[in-house]
Protein backbone atom coordinates (compact mmCIF):
# COMPACT_ATOMS: atom_id res chain seq x y z
CA UNK A 1 0.00 0.00 0.00
CA UNK A 2 1.18 3.52 -0.74
CA UNK A 3 0.49 6.34 1.66
CA UNK A 4 -1.11 9.46 0.20
CA UNK A 5 1.03 12.59 -0.22
CA UNK A 6 0.57 15.16 2.56
CA UNK A 7 0.46 18.89 1.80
CA UNK A 8 0.02 22.04 3.90
CA UNK A 9 -2.04 24.64 2.12
CA UNK A 10 -3.02 28.23 2.85
CA UNK A 11 -6.73 29.14 2.88
CA UNK A 12 -5.72 31.96 0.51
CA UNK A 13 -3.75 29.69 -1.82
CA UNK A 14 -1.68 30.80 -4.81
CA UNK A 15 -2.65 29.52 -8.29
CA UNK A 16 0.64 27.59 -8.30
CA UNK A 17 -0.17 25.81 -5.04
CA UNK A 18 -3.60 24.86 -6.40
CA UNK A 19 -2.15 23.62 -9.68
CA UNK A 20 0.17 21.32 -7.74
CA UNK A 21 -2.69 19.43 -6.07
CA UNK A 22 -3.39 15.87 -7.27
CA UNK A 23 -6.49 13.75 -6.72
CA UNK A 24 -6.13 11.83 -3.48
CA UNK A 25 -3.55 14.17 -1.91
CA UNK A 26 -4.09 14.75 1.79
CA UNK A 27 -4.25 18.44 2.71
CA UNK A 28 -3.90 20.36 5.99
CA UNK A 29 -5.11 23.97 6.01
CA UNK A 30 -3.63 27.12 7.58
CA UNK A 31 -5.38 30.49 7.79
CA UNK A 32 -8.98 31.67 7.99
CA UNK A 33 -11.83 29.50 6.75
CA UNK A 34 -15.53 30.35 6.97
CA UNK A 35 -18.58 28.10 7.04
CA UNK A 36 -21.30 28.82 4.50
CA UNK A 37 -24.14 26.57 3.37
CA UNK A 38 -27.71 27.11 2.13
CA UNK A 39 -28.59 29.67 4.82
CA UNK A 40 -25.63 31.93 4.02
CA UNK A 41 -26.03 31.45 0.25
CA UNK A 42 -29.70 32.39 0.30
CA UNK A 43 -29.08 35.41 2.51
CA UNK A 44 -26.11 36.68 0.51
CA UNK A 45 -27.28 35.81 -3.01
CA UNK A 46 -31.08 35.89 -2.90
CA UNK A 47 -31.68 38.46 -0.14
CA UNK A 48 -28.60 40.45 -1.29
CA UNK A 49 -27.35 40.98 2.27
CA UNK A 50 -23.83 42.39 2.58
CA UNK A 51 -21.31 39.64 3.31
CA UNK A 52 -19.85 40.49 6.74
CA UNK A 53 -16.26 39.58 5.73
CA UNK A 54 -13.73 40.93 3.27
CA UNK A 55 -13.61 38.11 0.72
CA UNK A 56 -11.43 36.69 -0.71
CA UNK A 57 -8.80 38.84 1.05
CA UNK A 58 -9.49 37.25 4.46
CA UNK A 59 -10.27 33.78 3.19
CA UNK A 60 -10.77 31.92 -0.07
CA UNK A 61 -11.93 28.77 1.70
CA UNK A 62 -15.64 28.00 2.03
CA UNK A 63 -16.47 25.12 4.39
CA UNK A 64 -19.83 23.34 4.00
CA UNK A 65 -20.11 22.82 7.70
CA UNK A 66 -22.20 23.27 10.81
CA UNK A 67 -20.01 22.84 13.87
CA UNK A 68 -20.95 21.27 17.19
CA UNK A 69 -20.45 24.54 19.03
CA UNK A 70 -22.04 27.05 21.38
CA UNK A 71 -21.92 30.76 22.01
CA UNK A 72 -21.35 31.49 25.71
CA UNK A 73 -23.34 34.16 27.56
CA UNK A 74 -20.19 36.36 27.61
CA UNK A 75 -20.00 36.19 23.80
CA UNK A 76 -17.06 33.77 23.65
CA UNK A 77 -17.30 30.55 21.64
CA UNK A 78 -16.92 26.89 22.50
CA UNK A 79 -15.95 24.84 19.45
CA UNK A 80 -16.19 21.06 19.82
CA UNK A 81 -16.28 18.82 16.78
CA UNK A 82 -16.30 20.04 13.19
CA UNK A 83 -17.39 18.05 10.16
CA UNK A 84 -18.75 18.78 6.74
CA UNK A 85 -22.19 18.32 5.31
CA UNK A 86 -22.94 16.89 1.85
CA UNK A 87 -22.06 19.50 -0.77
CA UNK A 88 -24.08 18.38 -3.79
CA UNK A 89 -27.18 20.06 -2.30
CA UNK A 90 -25.54 23.48 -2.58
CA UNK A 91 -24.48 23.22 -6.20
CA UNK A 92 -27.05 25.64 -7.57
CA UNK A 93 -25.65 28.56 -5.56
CA UNK A 94 -21.96 27.82 -6.03
CA UNK A 95 -21.12 29.57 -9.35
CA UNK A 96 -22.60 32.85 -8.17
CA UNK A 97 -21.08 32.41 -4.71
CA UNK A 98 -17.62 31.76 -6.14
CA UNK A 99 -17.93 34.87 -8.34
CA UNK A 100 -18.99 36.98 -5.41
CA UNK A 101 -16.61 35.58 -2.77
CA UNK A 102 -13.60 34.64 -4.88
CA UNK A 103 -13.53 31.26 -3.11
CA UNK A 104 -10.78 28.96 -4.41
CA UNK A 105 -11.29 26.09 -2.00
CA UNK A 106 -14.71 24.53 -1.59
CA UNK A 107 -14.48 22.20 1.38
CA UNK A 108 -17.23 19.71 2.20
CA UNK A 109 -18.50 16.17 2.11
CA UNK A 110 -18.79 13.99 -0.98
CA UNK A 111 -17.86 16.49 -3.66
CA UNK A 112 -19.63 17.41 -6.89
CA UNK A 113 -19.55 15.72 -10.28
CA UNK A 114 -16.89 16.31 -12.94
CA UNK A 115 -19.35 18.26 -15.11
CA UNK A 116 -19.72 20.84 -12.34
CA UNK A 117 -15.97 20.95 -11.78
CA UNK A 118 -15.28 21.48 -15.48
CA UNK A 119 -18.02 24.08 -15.98
CA UNK A 120 -17.70 26.06 -12.77
CA UNK A 121 -14.57 25.19 -10.80
CA UNK A 122 -11.88 25.04 -13.50
CA UNK A 123 -12.71 28.45 -15.09
CA UNK A 124 -12.55 30.05 -11.63
CA UNK A 125 -9.39 28.21 -10.59
CA UNK A 126 -11.17 26.49 -7.70
CA UNK A 127 -10.55 23.07 -6.15
CA UNK A 128 -12.80 20.81 -4.07
CA UNK A 129 -11.47 19.37 -0.82
CA UNK A 130 -13.39 16.59 0.92
CA UNK A 131 -13.35 15.90 4.63
CA UNK A 132 -12.29 12.39 5.63
CA UNK A 133 -14.30 9.57 7.17
CA UNK A 134 -16.91 10.72 7.56
CA UNK A 135 -16.08 12.36 9.77
CA UNK A 136 -12.99 13.18 11.72
CA UNK A 137 -14.80 15.81 13.76
CA UNK A 138 -12.50 15.73 16.78
CA UNK A 139 -9.32 15.93 14.67
CA UNK A 140 -10.70 18.87 12.68
CA UNK A 141 -11.81 20.52 15.91
CA UNK A 142 -8.22 20.32 17.15
CA UNK A 143 -7.16 22.18 14.03
CA UNK A 144 -9.31 25.18 14.92
CA UNK A 145 -6.95 27.49 16.76
CA UNK A 146 -9.60 30.11 17.38
CA UNK A 147 -13.15 31.07 16.46
CA UNK A 148 -12.65 34.61 15.17
CA UNK A 149 -16.32 35.51 14.71
CA UNK A 150 -19.82 34.16 14.16
CA UNK A 151 -21.88 36.14 11.66
CA UNK A 152 -25.62 35.98 11.04
CA UNK A 153 -26.24 33.75 14.04
CA UNK A 154 -29.38 35.64 15.00
CA UNK A 155 -30.76 35.50 11.48
CA UNK A 156 -29.81 31.92 10.63
CA UNK A 157 -29.26 30.01 13.92
CA UNK A 158 -26.10 28.28 15.14
CA UNK A 159 -26.10 25.55 12.49
CA UNK A 160 -26.48 27.83 9.47
CA UNK A 161 -24.47 30.81 10.76
CA UNK A 162 -21.18 31.92 9.21
CA UNK A 163 -18.44 30.72 11.55
CA UNK A 164 -14.98 32.20 10.93
CA UNK A 165 -12.32 29.69 11.97
CA UNK A 166 -8.59 30.24 12.36
CA UNK A 167 -7.05 26.98 11.13
CA UNK A 168 -3.70 25.66 12.23
CA UNK A 169 -2.74 22.53 10.32
CA UNK A 170 -6.43 21.71 10.21
CA UNK A 171 -7.11 18.38 8.57
CA UNK A 172 -7.05 15.86 7.11
CA UNK A 173 -8.83 16.80 3.89
CA UNK A 174 -8.58 14.92 0.57
CA UNK A 175 -8.21 16.59 -2.82
CA UNK A 176 -11.35 15.49 -4.70
CA UNK A 177 -11.05 17.65 -7.84
CA UNK A 178 -8.05 18.89 -9.82
CA UNK A 179 -7.36 21.80 -12.15
CA UNK A 180 -8.56 19.70 -15.10
CA UNK A 181 -11.94 19.14 -13.43
CA UNK A 182 -11.35 15.44 -12.78
CA UNK A 183 -13.35 13.92 -9.92
CA UNK A 184 -11.76 11.57 -7.38
CA UNK A 185 -15.06 9.88 -6.51
CA UNK A 186 -15.96 9.25 -10.15
CA UNK A 187 -12.50 7.74 -10.69
CA UNK A 188 -13.13 5.35 -7.78
CA UNK A 189 -16.70 4.60 -8.93
CA UNK A 190 -15.42 3.53 -12.34
CA UNK A 191 -13.02 1.05 -10.77
CA UNK A 192 -15.73 -0.34 -8.49
CA UNK A 193 -18.52 -0.66 -11.06
CA UNK A 194 -16.40 -3.05 -13.10
CA UNK A 195 -16.66 -5.64 -10.33
CA UNK A 196 -20.25 -5.07 -9.28
CA UNK A 197 -21.77 -7.73 -11.51
CA UNK A 198 -20.05 -10.38 -9.42
CA UNK A 199 -21.62 -9.20 -6.16
CA UNK A 200 -25.04 -9.02 -7.83
CA UNK A 201 -24.77 -12.47 -9.39
CA UNK A 202 -27.95 -14.51 -8.81
CA UNK A 203 -29.96 -11.63 -7.33
CA UNK A 204 -33.13 -10.54 -9.09
CA UNK A 205 -34.95 -7.26 -9.56
CA UNK A 206 -38.03 -6.59 -7.44
CA UNK A 207 -41.37 -7.92 -8.62
CA UNK A 208 -43.03 -4.53 -8.05
CA UNK A 209 -41.28 -1.72 -9.95
CA UNK A 210 -40.98 1.93 -8.95
CA UNK A 211 -41.22 5.02 -11.14
CA UNK A 212 -37.85 6.54 -11.97
CA UNK A 213 -35.93 3.40 -11.10
CA UNK A 214 -32.57 2.61 -12.66
CA UNK A 215 -30.72 -0.67 -12.95
CA UNK A 216 -27.60 1.06 -14.25
CA UNK A 217 -25.23 0.88 -11.32
CA UNK A 218 -22.75 3.30 -12.84
CA UNK A 219 -25.42 5.92 -12.05
CA UNK A 220 -25.17 8.00 -8.91
CA UNK A 221 -28.00 9.14 -6.65
CA UNK A 222 -26.69 12.72 -6.50
CA UNK A 223 -27.15 15.41 -9.18
CA UNK B 1 -39.45 4.65 43.28
CA UNK B 2 -36.68 5.97 41.01
CA UNK B 3 -35.79 9.63 41.76
CA UNK B 4 -36.44 11.89 38.77
CA UNK B 5 -33.33 14.01 39.38
CA UNK B 6 -31.20 10.88 39.08
CA UNK B 7 -32.86 10.06 35.77
CA UNK B 8 -32.11 13.51 34.39
CA UNK B 9 -28.49 13.62 35.59
CA UNK B 10 -27.87 10.10 34.25
CA UNK B 11 -29.45 11.06 30.93
CA UNK B 12 -27.13 14.07 30.65
CA UNK B 13 -24.10 11.85 31.28
CA UNK B 14 -25.36 9.46 28.58
CA UNK B 15 -25.72 12.26 26.05
CA UNK B 16 -22.09 13.19 26.68
CA UNK B 17 -20.79 9.61 26.49
CA UNK B 18 -22.73 8.82 23.30
CA UNK B 19 -21.35 11.86 21.49
CA UNK B 20 -17.73 11.38 22.60
CA UNK B 21 -16.97 7.69 23.21
CA UNK B 22 -17.17 5.22 20.34
CA UNK B 23 -18.65 1.97 21.73
CA UNK B 24 -16.02 -0.74 22.24
CA UNK B 25 -17.81 -3.32 20.06
CA UNK B 26 -17.85 -0.95 17.07
CA UNK B 27 -14.24 0.07 17.72
CA UNK B 28 -13.13 -3.57 17.78
CA UNK B 29 -15.08 -4.17 14.55
CA UNK B 30 -13.47 -1.20 12.84
CA UNK B 31 -9.99 -2.23 13.97
CA UNK B 32 -10.57 -5.68 12.47
CA UNK B 33 -11.73 -4.06 9.21
CA UNK B 34 -8.68 -1.75 9.18
CA UNK B 35 -6.41 -4.79 9.50
CA UNK B 36 -7.69 -6.44 6.32
CA UNK B 37 -8.34 -3.27 4.29
CA UNK B 38 -5.83 -2.99 1.44
CA UNK B 39 -7.22 -0.06 -0.58
CA UNK B 40 -4.75 2.87 -0.28
CA UNK B 41 -7.33 5.60 0.27
CA UNK B 42 -9.76 3.41 2.24
CA UNK B 43 -6.94 2.43 4.61
CA UNK B 44 -5.98 6.05 5.10
CA UNK B 45 -9.59 6.90 6.00
CA UNK B 46 -9.90 4.08 8.54
CA UNK B 47 -6.62 5.06 10.22
CA UNK B 48 -7.78 8.68 10.39
CA UNK B 49 -11.03 7.52 12.03
CA UNK B 50 -9.14 5.49 14.65
CA UNK B 51 -7.07 8.58 15.48
CA UNK B 52 -10.25 10.62 15.60
CA UNK B 53 -11.86 8.38 18.24
CA UNK B 54 -8.75 8.80 20.38
CA UNK B 55 -8.72 12.57 19.95
CA UNK B 56 -12.42 12.78 20.88
CA UNK B 57 -11.85 10.91 24.16
CA UNK B 58 -8.67 12.83 25.02
CA UNK B 59 -10.23 16.24 24.39
CA UNK B 60 -13.74 15.24 25.55
CA UNK B 61 -15.16 16.65 22.33
CA UNK B 62 -17.79 15.08 20.08
CA UNK B 63 -16.28 12.53 17.67
CA UNK B 64 -18.18 13.97 14.70
CA UNK B 65 -19.37 17.50 14.02
CA UNK B 66 -22.71 16.17 12.88
CA UNK B 67 -23.86 14.85 16.21
CA UNK B 68 -26.97 13.28 14.71
CA UNK B 69 -30.51 13.46 15.98
CA UNK B 70 -30.57 12.47 19.65
CA UNK B 71 -33.35 10.07 20.62
CA UNK B 72 -34.25 7.89 23.59
CA UNK B 73 -35.19 4.27 23.99
CA UNK B 74 -36.56 3.60 27.44
CA UNK B 75 -37.09 0.16 28.86
CA UNK B 76 -38.72 -0.62 32.16
CA UNK B 77 -39.40 -3.64 34.27
CA UNK B 78 -42.98 -4.58 35.04
CA UNK B 79 -42.64 -3.23 38.60
CA UNK B 80 -40.82 0.02 37.80
CA UNK B 81 -42.09 3.23 39.38
CA UNK B 82 -40.77 6.66 38.49
CA UNK B 83 -41.06 9.72 40.68
CA UNK B 84 -43.55 12.02 38.96
CA UNK B 85 -44.68 9.35 36.50
CA UNK B 86 -44.27 9.21 32.71
CA UNK B 87 -44.77 12.95 32.18
CA UNK B 88 -41.89 13.76 34.55
CA UNK B 89 -39.77 11.14 32.79
CA UNK B 90 -40.32 12.67 29.35
CA UNK B 91 -39.63 16.16 30.71
CA UNK B 92 -36.37 14.93 32.26
CA UNK B 93 -35.24 13.38 28.96
CA UNK B 94 -36.12 16.53 27.01
CA UNK B 95 -34.27 18.68 29.55
CA UNK B 96 -31.22 16.39 29.42
CA UNK B 97 -31.21 16.61 25.61
CA UNK B 98 -31.38 20.40 25.65
CA UNK B 99 -28.79 20.80 28.43
CA UNK B 100 -26.30 18.41 26.81
CA UNK B 101 -26.69 20.06 23.41
CA UNK B 102 -25.42 23.25 24.97
CA UNK B 103 -23.05 21.52 27.39
CA UNK B 104 -21.02 19.03 25.30
CA UNK B 105 -21.63 20.93 22.90
CA UNK B 106 -23.62 19.05 20.25
CA UNK B 107 -24.74 20.46 16.95
CA UNK B 108 -28.30 21.81 17.26
CA UNK B 109 -29.54 19.74 14.34
CA UNK B 110 -33.27 19.74 14.93
CA UNK B 111 -35.33 22.27 13.02
CA UNK B 112 -38.96 22.61 11.96
CA UNK B 113 -39.34 20.85 8.58
CA UNK B 114 -41.04 23.80 6.88
CA UNK B 115 -40.14 26.93 8.86
CA UNK B 116 -36.62 25.73 9.75
CA UNK B 117 -37.09 27.12 13.27
CA UNK B 118 -34.09 26.07 15.39
CA UNK B 119 -34.30 26.20 19.19
CA UNK B 120 -30.55 25.49 19.29
CA UNK B 121 -31.14 22.63 21.72
CA UNK B 122 -32.26 19.59 19.65
CA UNK B 123 -35.73 19.78 21.17
CA UNK B 124 -38.92 20.53 19.25
CA UNK B 125 -42.09 18.94 17.95
CA UNK B 126 -41.57 15.16 18.27
CA UNK B 127 -37.90 15.68 19.13
CA UNK B 128 -36.24 13.88 20.76
CA UNK B 129 -38.17 10.71 19.96
CA UNK B 130 -38.87 8.63 23.05
CA UNK B 131 -39.73 4.97 22.49
CA UNK B 132 -40.64 2.41 25.12
CA UNK B 133 -40.17 -1.24 25.83
CA UNK B 134 -41.02 -3.42 28.84
CA UNK B 135 -39.62 -6.55 30.44
CA UNK B 136 -41.26 -8.99 32.82
CA UNK B 137 -40.08 -8.43 36.41
CA UNK B 138 -37.65 -5.76 37.59
CA UNK B 139 -37.90 -2.29 39.15
CA UNK B 140 -35.16 -0.68 37.06
CA UNK B 141 -35.24 1.66 34.10
CA UNK B 142 -32.85 1.39 31.14
CA UNK B 143 -32.04 4.73 29.53
CA UNK B 144 -30.63 4.28 26.04
CA UNK B 145 -29.65 7.23 23.91
CA UNK B 146 -28.85 6.89 20.22
CA UNK B 147 -27.58 9.84 18.17
CA UNK B 148 -27.96 8.40 14.70
CA UNK B 149 -26.51 10.56 11.99
CA UNK B 150 -26.98 10.67 8.31
CA UNK B 151 -29.56 11.70 5.76
CA UNK B 152 -28.41 8.90 3.48
CA UNK B 153 -28.09 5.15 3.65
CA UNK B 154 -31.67 4.32 4.54
CA UNK B 155 -34.33 2.94 2.24
CA UNK B 156 -37.61 1.03 2.32
CA UNK B 157 -39.25 -1.23 -0.22
CA UNK B 158 -42.35 -3.38 -0.33
CA UNK B 159 -41.16 -6.76 -1.51
CA UNK B 160 -43.29 -9.87 -1.90
CA UNK B 161 -42.82 -13.54 -1.05
CA UNK B 162 -42.01 -14.20 -4.72
CA UNK B 163 -39.03 -11.82 -4.47
CA UNK B 164 -37.43 -14.32 -2.11
CA UNK B 165 -33.94 -14.15 -0.62
CA UNK B 166 -32.47 -13.12 -3.99
CA UNK B 167 -34.79 -10.11 -4.08
CA UNK B 168 -33.79 -9.21 -0.53
CA UNK B 169 -30.13 -9.42 -1.52
CA UNK B 170 -30.74 -7.20 -4.54
CA UNK B 171 -32.35 -4.44 -2.48
CA UNK B 172 -29.64 -4.73 0.17
CA UNK B 173 -26.89 -4.36 -2.44
CA UNK B 174 -28.72 -1.51 -4.16
CA UNK B 175 -28.93 0.39 -0.85
CA UNK B 176 -25.24 -0.14 -0.09
CA UNK B 177 -24.04 0.76 -3.60
CA UNK B 178 -26.33 3.79 -4.08
CA UNK B 179 -25.48 5.39 -0.74
CA UNK B 180 -21.95 3.99 -0.46
CA UNK B 181 -20.75 6.04 -3.43
CA UNK B 182 -18.83 9.10 -2.20
CA UNK B 183 -19.33 7.68 1.28
CA UNK B 184 -22.75 9.26 1.68
CA UNK B 185 -23.65 6.49 4.15
CA UNK B 186 -20.48 7.24 6.20
CA UNK B 187 -19.51 3.58 5.97
CA UNK B 188 -18.24 1.15 7.12
CA UNK B 189 -21.43 0.93 9.10
CA UNK B 190 -23.56 -1.37 11.19
CA UNK B 191 -26.24 -2.28 8.68
CA UNK B 192 -29.66 -2.95 10.14
CA UNK B 193 -32.30 -4.73 8.10
CA UNK B 194 -35.96 -4.82 9.02
CA UNK B 195 -38.06 -7.54 7.44
CA UNK B 196 -41.84 -7.72 7.73
CA UNK B 197 -44.11 -5.86 10.09
CA UNK B 198 -46.06 -3.06 8.43
CA UNK B 199 -44.37 -0.17 6.61
CA UNK B 200 -43.78 1.82 9.80
CA UNK B 201 -42.80 -1.13 11.99
CA UNK B 202 -40.48 -2.41 9.25
CA UNK B 203 -38.58 0.88 9.45
CA UNK B 204 -38.56 0.73 13.24
CA UNK B 205 -37.24 -2.85 13.22
CA UNK B 206 -34.43 -2.04 10.79
CA UNK B 207 -33.41 1.07 12.67
CA UNK B 208 -33.37 -0.80 15.96
CA UNK B 209 -31.39 -3.64 14.35
CA UNK B 210 -28.75 -1.06 13.36
CA UNK B 211 -28.74 1.01 16.54
CA UNK B 212 -29.73 -1.30 19.38
CA UNK B 213 -27.68 -4.41 18.57
CA UNK B 214 -23.94 -4.59 19.04
CA UNK B 215 -21.27 -5.69 16.57
CA UNK B 216 -20.90 -9.45 16.90
CA UNK B 217 -24.42 -10.07 18.21
CA UNK B 218 -26.58 -12.71 16.54
CA UNK B 219 -30.29 -13.03 15.94
CA UNK B 220 -31.72 -15.77 18.17
CA UNK B 221 -33.13 -17.57 15.10
CA UNK B 222 -30.12 -19.56 13.80
CA UNK B 223 -31.27 -19.31 10.18
CA UNK B 224 -31.49 -15.52 10.43
CA UNK B 225 -28.10 -15.47 12.16
CA UNK B 226 -26.70 -17.32 9.15
CA UNK B 227 -28.20 -14.73 6.80
CA UNK B 228 -26.60 -11.97 8.88
CA UNK B 229 -23.16 -13.50 8.36
CA UNK B 230 -23.81 -14.06 4.68
CA UNK B 231 -25.00 -10.47 4.19
CA UNK B 232 -22.00 -9.04 6.01
CA UNK B 233 -19.70 -10.96 3.69
CA UNK B 234 -21.74 -9.97 0.62
CA UNK B 235 -21.55 -6.27 1.56
CA UNK B 236 -17.81 -6.48 2.00
CA UNK B 237 -17.38 -8.19 -1.38
CA UNK B 238 -18.73 -5.23 -3.38
CA UNK B 239 -15.23 -3.80 -3.72
CA UNK B 240 -16.17 -0.53 -2.05
CA UNK B 241 -14.75 0.79 1.19
CA UNK B 242 -14.81 3.95 3.29
CA UNK B 243 -15.90 7.12 1.44
CA UNK B 244 -16.76 5.01 -1.60
CA UNK B 245 -13.09 4.43 -2.37
CA UNK B 246 -11.90 1.10 -3.71
CA UNK B 247 -11.74 -1.25 -0.75
CA UNK B 248 -13.39 -4.08 1.15
CA UNK B 249 -14.79 -2.51 4.30
CA UNK B 250 -18.41 -1.57 3.84
CA UNK B 251 -20.17 -3.46 6.63
CA UNK B 252 -18.88 -3.77 10.19
CA UNK B 253 -21.81 -6.01 10.99
CA UNK B 254 -25.23 -6.81 9.58
CA UNK B 255 -28.15 -7.22 11.97
CA UNK B 256 -31.56 -8.45 10.86
CA UNK B 257 -34.78 -8.15 12.84
CA UNK B 258 -38.15 -9.49 11.76
CA UNK B 259 -41.81 -8.96 12.56
CA UNK B 260 -44.90 -10.79 11.39
CA UNK B 261 -46.31 -9.15 8.25
CA UNK B 262 -49.31 -9.31 5.92
CA UNK B 263 -49.49 -12.71 4.28
CA UNK B 264 -49.07 -11.20 0.82
CA UNK B 265 -46.02 -9.04 1.54
CA UNK B 266 -42.38 -9.00 2.67
CA UNK B 267 -41.52 -5.43 3.70
CA UNK B 268 -37.83 -4.56 3.82
CA UNK B 269 -35.88 -1.62 5.21
CA UNK B 270 -32.14 -0.96 5.28
CA UNK B 271 -30.40 1.36 7.76
CA UNK B 272 -26.75 2.33 8.22
CA UNK B 273 -25.39 3.22 11.67
CA UNK B 274 -22.31 5.17 10.63
CA UNK B 275 -18.63 5.54 11.51
CA UNK B 276 -19.85 7.46 14.56
CA UNK B 277 -22.17 4.78 15.93
CA UNK B 278 -23.26 6.81 18.93
CA UNK B 279 -25.10 4.91 21.63
CA UNK B 280 -24.89 4.85 25.42
CA UNK B 281 -26.89 2.95 28.01
CA UNK B 282 -27.44 3.08 31.76
CA UNK B 283 -29.64 1.07 34.10
CA UNK B 284 -30.98 3.08 37.02
CA UNK B 285 -32.27 1.30 40.13
CA UNK B 286 -34.67 2.56 42.82
CA UNK B 287 -31.83 2.45 45.42
CA UNK B 288 -29.88 5.01 43.40
CA UNK B 289 -27.42 2.64 41.72
CA UNK B 290 -26.49 3.49 38.12
CA UNK B 291 -24.81 0.90 35.89
CA UNK B 292 -23.36 2.15 32.60
CA UNK B 293 -22.91 -0.07 29.55
CA UNK B 294 -22.87 0.21 25.74
CA UNK B 295 -25.03 -2.81 24.85
CA UNK B 296 -28.71 -1.79 24.81
CA UNK B 297 -29.69 -5.49 25.11
CA UNK B 298 -33.00 -4.47 23.57
CA UNK B 299 -33.90 -7.62 21.66
CA UNK B 300 -34.63 -10.03 24.48
CA UNK B 301 -36.75 -13.16 24.13
CA UNK B 302 -39.64 -11.10 25.45
CA UNK B 303 -39.26 -8.46 22.73
CA UNK B 304 -39.16 -11.16 20.07
CA UNK B 305 -42.02 -13.18 21.57
CA UNK B 306 -44.38 -15.05 19.23
CA UNK B 307 -46.92 -16.24 21.78
CA UNK B 308 -50.13 -14.77 23.14
CA UNK B 309 -49.14 -15.17 26.78
CA UNK B 310 -45.88 -14.71 28.64
CA UNK B 311 -44.29 -16.91 29.76
CA UNK B 312 -45.10 -19.08 26.73
CA UNK B 313 -47.58 -21.84 27.50
CA UNK B 314 -45.15 -24.69 26.75
CA UNK B 315 -42.63 -23.35 29.26
CA UNK B 316 -45.28 -22.74 31.88
CA UNK B 317 -46.38 -26.36 31.63
CA UNK B 318 -42.86 -27.68 32.34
Amino acid sequence: MTKPREIRLSTTPTPEALADLRLGDVVYLDGLMYTAREGVYMRALEDKANIPMELPRDSAANFHCSPAARINPDGSFEMGAVTATASFRFEKWLPEWMDKSGAKLIVGKGGMNSKTYKEHFVPRGAIYLSTVGYGTGALLGRGVENVEAVHWNEELGLAQAMWVLRCNKMGPFIVASDNQGNCLFERENEKIVANLAKAYEGTKPAVLKRYGETDDRSDEVIG
Amino acid sequence: MIPIDLIQSTAETLMDKAAIEIPQDYLDGLKAAAKVEDGDLSSFVLQAMLENYKAAKEDRRAMCGDTGTPRWYVKMGNETQIEGGPIALETALRRATANATNGVPLRPNRVHPLWRTDHDNNVGIGAPEIEYGYEPGGEWIDLITVHKGGLFGTDYRMLFPSDGIQGIKRFYLDSLVAFGKRGLACQPAIIGIGLGGCKDTCMVLGKRAACLRTVGSKNSDPRIAELEDEFKELGNSIGMGAMGFVGKSMVIDCNIEVGYCHTGGMQMSVHAFCLSSRRAVARVFPDGRVEHRTDPDWFTDYQRRETVDWPPLAEAAE
